[in-house]
């Protein structure tokens, strides 16, 4: 059986993939891709210590699955926050929508 | 009740009367006349009925009635106060309730009372008239007076004041009625008190009988530290009197009880308004004319000669002291009966009598003529209260006739404007010219005929001839300015069209001047000498009666034709010259007596003025003023405001502005302002960058926790 520090190196790539991602790309939906990474990274890890631990406890299928609700709901109102910055400021770079400094 | 019961109630009505009228029923302007006059009217009784006593009493200079209570405690003894009447102040209770009650009566009539209120009167003015409708047209007639429930109040408290005086048995309380008319005599000439004239004049006489005061106050502390007390009947036993004369001082070289006769003399100085206090009185003239009459002709200023009489026992001891009372008496008789000679204000010719016929009194004293002195005292009183009252009915009447012409630029007091009133006011013309032969000394007939010929007796037989001879011209002077003001004001004819419509007062004036004018011709017979004109009479009463009141009763002075004839000439002749003179006169200037000199009171008043108004006045502004007060105290003070000033500032400026808050306050808030703009650029909206500034604070504090937990 595959030993369970693959799964987790497999996993912390992906997440440093995806943080290398979130901190450096441009564009939002480049970095909601990024995050997406993330999230699957984790979801990763969950799944592998519920594999080698306890099989009987649910909790890591569990939490894998509202892993996944919440970055569907999360997509959906990022793309949608997206789109709507797009409509207004014509651009999704995330380093132009710096309205929020002092 | 016992008569020293009832002597000692005889003061209470008039101040409670004052209580009642300031108290309740000040509004209420009859009620409060009533209260007055019928306390007057109480004491007047109380007042006869001891007097009766009195002259019933078997040796009453001997044994008077006296009753005393004790009063302040002092160390091991107390300090006893009580009424005496014995002879002196019996006859002069008698005359004291006589004149009170009459004045009271008189000032009824003498503010018109019963008259309407005044078109524009207000507190504080003479009554200036009303007008009301009669017959269909308007017509002036005199107006109440606005205060005048106030006029008997301070009346009251006069009463008590002078009742006080002269029923106490000792000089304290003696002094405590004393000031107590001073104030009233404040309080009544400064009764218009919206007239700057009346204000100065209340203001003079109170200044000006404080100085006689002050020292008549250090003559009874005197007396009181050399024996123990200040009871009369204690300070004239014997053995007291003989250590008072017999102990040095060093003032001027007078035993004990020549100074502190002197001493007591300068209050009566003050009070009777003799040379040199007597500047206050003729201003004193601006008050109502009842209170001229009684507080400053027959009551108040006999005060002074009264206190004088009363210690005769102990004045009479020192020979300096007996020379200065009759130099001073006699200079003021003289002195004052020249400047009447020039008023042509009636009152202020009375007032000018006033101080000379003080004036006689002292000057008998001042020779040790007793009993001729206490008979002026009376006879005085009755006839100069007289003439007040006659004035003040002769101002009212003219007032009178002012309200009919209505020219107010009239003076109704100056006799020039006067004239032919005889016809017009018949009583008070009668009773007017018994006042002024009264005064005028008019042979046998009037008291002050006997009285002034006693004075000018004691004077010729104890050979002091230079009084005798002043007093003679005084007298003859006296006569003179009486018919003067007679002839002006009651003779000939009418000189202004006011005088032409003049009008007797009412009976509540004209009586009590037909009382007073009964004892100034009567109040005379009760002292004709014994040996009058070599007759064998019966022997003088009043002589006999008061002489009493001394240990030794004095000897009557002999007949002598000298003073009979002197007496006769200067009265008679006095008269004929005043009515010579003045029958013709019309006009200020034909009277070749108005001499600048006399006119202007000898520039008295000015040489009071430069010598201690002035003074006074450059003491007060400028050296306590401008120098001590501005300079030197407000200079400290300036000086220490300055300087904590400076101080202040130097704190400010060094410690406050440059420590507190320029270093700690504004250096914080700079240095928190520097840390805040240099920490700006962190804050760069990047999303991108916090994002990577949380990982690295993150992986920062996983490391330390890794280095702490695990490592360590």
């Amino acid at each position: 059986m595959i030993p369970l520090s693959w799964y987790l190196i497999l996993s912390a790539a992906l997440f440093s993939i995806g943080l290398f991602g979130v901190l450096s790309r441009k564009n939002a939906v480049a970095i909601l891709l990024g995050i997406e990474l993330m999230l699957n990274a984790v979801n990763i890890n969950l799944v592998s210590f519920w594999r080698y631990g306890d099989v009987a406890q649910m909790a890591g299928q569990v939490f894998a699955i509202i892993v996944f609700a919440v970055a569907a709901s999360e997509v959906a109102v990022g793309l949608a926050l997206v789109i709507s910055v797009y409509r207004r400021r014509n651009t999704v770079i995330a380093d132009e929508l710096d309205l929020m400094k002092w | 009740m016992t008569t020293e019961t009832l002597i000692w109630l005889i003061p209470f009505p008039p101040i409670l009367a004052f209580f009642l009228i300031v108290l309740f029923t000040n509004r209420n302007k009859a009620l409060s006349h009533t209260l007055g006059v019928g306390a007057a009217g109480l004491s007047w009784l109380g007042a006869m009925i001891v007097f009766a006593a009195a002259l019933g009493a078997h040796e009453l200079g001997r044994t008077p009635f006296a009753s005393s209570i004790n009063w302040i405690p002092t160390a091991d003894t107390w300090l006893r106060i009580g009424v005496l009447v014995d002879p002196l102040s019996a006859v002069v209770l008698f005359f004291v309730a006589w004149t009170i009650f009459m004045i009271f009566l008189y000032s009824v009539g003498y503010h018109n009372f019963g008259q309407p209120a005044g078109d524009h009167d207000r507190p504080g003015l003479p009554p200036h008239g009303a007008t009301v409708e009669e017959h269909g047209h308007p017509q002036a007639v005199p107006s109440i007076e606005p205060m005048y429930s106030r006029f008997f109040a301070f009346l009251g408290l006069f009463a008590f004041g002078m009742y006080t005086l002269v029923l106490s048995d000792n000089l304290l309380t003696l002094f405590v009625g004393w000031e107590i008319m001073g104030l009233c005599s404040y309080l009544l000439i400064g009764f218009w008190y919206a007239k700057p004239s009346a204000r100065n004049a209340a203001v003079k006489a109170f200044m000006t009988t404080r100085v006689g005061d002050v020292f008549m106050l250090l003559g009874i502390a005197f007396l009181y530290s050399a024996t123990g007390s200040l009871s009369y009947r204690d300070i004239f036993q014997p053995q007291v009197l003989h250590t008072l004369a017999s102990v040095p001082t060093p003032i001027l070289g007078l035993s004990a009880a020549g100074l502190i006769g002197l001493l007591l003399f300068i209050g009566t100085v003050g009070k009777s308004a003799q040379f040199p206090l007597h500047v206050w009185l003729p201003d004193a003239m601006e008050g109502p004319t009842p209170v001229s009459a009684m507080i400053h002709a027959a009551t108040m200023v006999s005060a002074g000669v009264y206190m004088v009489i009363r210690m005769f026992p102990l004045i009479s001891l020192d020979p300096k002291t007996m020379t200065v009372i009759a130099f001073i008496g006699t200079f003021t008789a003289i002195f004052a009966a020249t400047i009447a000679v020039a008023q042509n204000d009636i009152k202020r010719v009375l007032a000018y009598s006033t101080i000379s016929q003080l004036g006689f009194m002292i000057a008998a004293l001042g020779v040790g003529a007793y009993v001729a002195a206490a008979f002026h005292l009376v006879t005085h009183a009755f006839f100069k209260a007289l003439l007040f009252l006659g004035s003040g009915s002769v101002i009212h009447g003219m007032e009178h006739g002012v309200l009919h012409t209505g020219d107010h630029t009239v003076d109704p007091q100056n006799m020039f404007n006067m004239g032919g009133l005889r016809k017009k006011m018949p009583i008070t013309f009668w009773t007017f010219v018994i006042g002024g032969f009264a005064l005028s000394g008019f042979p046998l007939l009037t008291a002050g005929f006997w009285s002034k010929d006693e004075i000018l007796s004691g004077a010729f037989s104890n050979g002091n001839w230079a009084v005798f001879v002043t007093l003679a011209v005084a007298a003859f002077l006296t006569a003179f300015y009486t018919m003067r003001q007679i002839t002006l004001t009651f003779l000939g004819g009418p000189r202004t069209a006011e005088a032409e419509h003049a009008r007797e007062t009412p009976w509540t004036m004209t009586l009590p001047l037909i009382v007073l004018a009964v004892f100034a011709i009567g109040y005379g017979w009760v002292g004709i000498p014994q040996d009058f004109l070599g007759l064998h009479l019966n022997a003088s009463w009043f002589h006999e009666f008061v002489g009493s009141t001394l240990a030794l009763a004095p000897a009557a002075s002999p007949f002598s034709w000298i003073v009979f004839g002197t007496s006769l000439v200067v009265a008679l002749g006095g008269l004929f010259f005043g009515w010579l003179a003045y029958r013709n006169v019309t006009a200020p200037e034909q009277d070749r007596l108005q001499i600048p000199l006399l006119k202007n009171k000898y520039y008295f008043d000015e040489l009071y003025g430069f010598l201690f108004i002035k003074p006074a006045y450059w003491f007060a502004e400028t050296f306590v003023y401008q120098w001590m007060d501005k300079g030197l105290i407000d200079g400290f003070l300036h000086f220490f405001g300055r300087a904590a000033n400076a101080i202040g500032s130097a704190v400010r400026t060094y410690v406050d502005l440059l420590i507190i808050n320029q270093t700690v306050g504004d250096g914080t808030a700079h240095a928190t302002g520097w840390v805040g703009r240099n920490l700006r650029p962190i804050q760069s909206g990047r999303i991108q960058q916090y994002m990577l500034v949380s990982l690295i604070v993150l992986l920062a504090v996983a490391g330390l926790l890794y280095y702490l937990l695990v490592i360590v």
